[in-house]
């Protein structure tokens, strides 16, 4: 059997691509075309939007201290802490999170509610609830371990360059003072408070009978 | 007295706009290059008046360029020859701004009588005080031009050489094999156009320009090659090897920092200007355009015969005679633009709009400008267009195809005119 062999020339180059001269004249139009287009663009303002529009004709730069691309939802940035309707942390102090970080970068002290509070006995609160942001890695575990909630790291914010290490240790007011990429403080995912006549059923202040 | 006040004036204005406009250029250089690529450009910086924040289209970054080449460390290597090296930039900023002394940037201005009509018996007239735009006009032209142009090599080189720096040297080496090897072609390829002015002044090319066509239409092969020889001579990419940034670090000014690099990169824009200059100047009419002449613009029509200044001085007579003219009131140049915008009309099948003097003036120096301004705008185009030639091409294109193609052109230039003329010569 014999090998078939197929040759590949290099293409040839007539006299006008090897004079050069004509090459250079294209170009020319080339460059000269966007120039013209984005001169226009930029004089008249009347240009894409590169974070809407990304991959429209035209000056596609994004401008960034300005203009932002806003991150991926899924994308993990800042932690914050999510509001009650009262404005009050979600946060039940179970220390899911801090249990399953693996960088064990969260402090939450853990507090009871008065004695005469419904919630009292049902729910803790905390008193104070820390992030290290410098040790965290993101990982988003405590996001998954979160029963309630009440950590996510859907801010769109990345960790910007502060010039202290104490300035990376976020507190509880800190934390939830941060929105969410939607500008909001609540979670996506609504929460009943007990007795909330739109959730039927069985709940711990209508009891079970 | 005048010669010396005229003289002053012209260098102190000539040398202004060139070292202004390095900076400027460095502007549309970075906007320019922007707009090609598809990016916004520089538009951070900004001056702060009264709270309000000015970014002028980032105009700024220019001065902000300025403030730091300044407040730089003026670092130089110890090893060096500290006298070329603090020499070099010197040498290499002066020659292109020396160029622009012979080229004329417009039309003789005749001060006595810049607000009257144009009469030829001026030129002829004793007392009459001119002022040609043009630095000095020496019998050499053009010729002047070579010998400055070339005395750009030695700043480079120098710089090569007084540095201490492998890298440096061969920048330098690049530098002056190149130069030296386009400067052959550039002379050459302007030979042809002698032949057909038959006088190497420059402002006699304008006339001569002026007078029959623009030198682009009767040597066009040789506007091609001494364009490509005049980019090769600025070093500016695509023939920037001495450069070579990729290969060489900076090439020849590695080791410059602060003022003395800024001398080296206003040198390089200075030269942009200059050799738009002077092919707008010897292909492209200098200060004339189309139709424009001494008095304004004439356009005649083909079997019409010329308007005589005979004619011309009747008719302006006849318009300066209407009744809203009061001559006694002085002749103020909103008057007499006002006559002369009546004066627009038909004579003997021609169009003739006469102007005052002055405002014939304006308009051939600012011809001159626009006509610069497109070429600079070309040449900045072609250097972020094409990508770097390699050191062998840049040698074979100079030596093997432009020598021997500026070689034809003398050759067939001078056919032409024999064929033309006849054997004794135009």
């Amino acid at each position: 059997m014999t090998a078939t062999t197929k040759i590949i020339r290099k293409p040839a180059r007539t006299l006008a691509d090897q004079s050069y001269l004509l090459e250079v004249v294209k170009g020319l139009g080339v460059t000269l075309k966007h120039f013209f287009k984005g001169t226009a663009q930029l004089v008249s303002g009347n240009r894409p939007d590169p974070v809407k529009e990304p991959y429209a004709e035209g000056v596609a730069t994004i401008e960034y201290p300005d203009e932002k691309r806003p991150y991926a939802r899924r994308w993990r940035g800042v932690h914050r802490l999510t509001h009650r309707e009262d404005g009050s942390p979600r946060c039940v102090a179970c220390l899911c999170c801090s249990t399953a970080c693996p960088a064990q970068c969260i402090y939450i002290k853990p507090a009871e509610y008065p004695l005469d509070d419904a919630r009292r006995g049902y729910e803790r609160y905390p008193e104070e609830f820390v992030i290290d942001e410098l040790r965290c890695i993101f990982c988003g575990f405590c996001v998954e371990a979160c029963p309630c909630d009440a950590i996510r790291m859907d801010t769109g914010l990345h960790m910007t360059a502060l010039d202290n290490r104490a300035s990376f240790i976020f507190d509880k007011a800190m934390l939830m003072s941060f929105p969410s990429q939607d500008n909001t403080f609540l979670s996506e995912n609504p929460r009943h408070e007990p007795g909330d006549e739109s959730h039927p059923g069985i709940d711990r202040v209508r009891g079970g009978h | 007295m005048l010669f010396w006040i005229q003289a002053f004036v012209k260098i102190a204005l000539i040398v202004g706009v060139l070292v202004n406009m390095a900076a400027i250029l460095l502007w549309v250089e970075r906007k320019q290059s922007a707009m090609m690529q598809d990016r916004v450009g520089p538009n951070r910086a900004a001056i702060a008046v009264f709270g309000k924040r000015f970014r002028l289209a980032g105009l700024v970054h220019s001065i902000a360029d300025g403030i730091k080449m300044v407040w730089k460390e003026d670092w130089e290597p110890k090893t060096g020859d500290k006298l070329l090296y603090r020499l070099a930039p010197i040498v290499a900023l002066v020659p292109p701004l020396c160029l622009f002394a012979v080229i004329p940037f417009g039309p003789t201005l005749y001060i006595d009588h810049a607000r009257e009509m144009f009469s030829p018996a001026w030129a002829t007239e004793a007392t009459a005080r001119t002022v040609p735009l043009q630095i000095t006009n020496l019998d050499v032209g053009v010729l002047f031009i070579f010998a400055v142009a070339g005395a750009g090599i030695i700043g480079s080189a120098l710089a090569g050489w007084a540095s201490d720096n492998k890298f440096s040297l061969m920048g330098g080496l690049r530098a002056a094999s190149q130069m030296v090897s386009y400067e052959v072609a550039m002379g050459l390829s302007l030979v042809g156009a002698f032949m057909i002015y038959q006088t190497v002044r420059l402002d006699e090319m304008v006339a001569w320009q002026q007078e029959h066509t623009w030198g682009i239409f009767v040597q066009p092969l040789g506007f091609v090659l001494f364009a490509v020889s005049a980019i090769a001579e600025t070093k500016r990419v695509p023939f920037d090897v001495p450069e070579g940034e990729s290969e060489l670090v900076a090439g020849y000014f590695t080791e410059y920092a602060g003022l003395k690099f800024g001398m080296f990169a206003s040198g390089e824009l200075v030269e942009v200007c200059t050799s738009s200059a002077i092919l707008v100047t010897i292909f492209l009419g200098g200060w004339h355009m189309p139709f424009f002449t001494d008095r304004g613009l004439e356009f005649i029509f083909r079997g019409a015969s010329a308007v005589s200044p005979e004619v011309a001085a009747q008719f302006v007579a006849s318009h300066t005679m209407t009744p809203g003219f009061d001559a006694s009131q002085g002749v103020t140049t909103a008057s007499l633009l006002q006559h002369c915008a009546n004066a627009f009309a038909s004579v003997n099948g021609s169009f003739v709009w006469h102007w005052p003097h002055w405002a014939v003036v304006v308009v051939g120096l600012g011809n001159f400008v626009l006509k610069a301004a497109f070429l600079i705008f070309m040449q900045l185009q072609i250097r972020w267009t094409l990508p770097r030639f390699r050191y062998d091409q840049i040698m074979k294109l100079g030596w093997q195809m432009l020598l021997p193609a500026a070689l034809v052109n003398v050759l067939v230039t001078g056919t032409a005119i024999l064929f033309f003329n006849g054997p004794s010569g135009g």
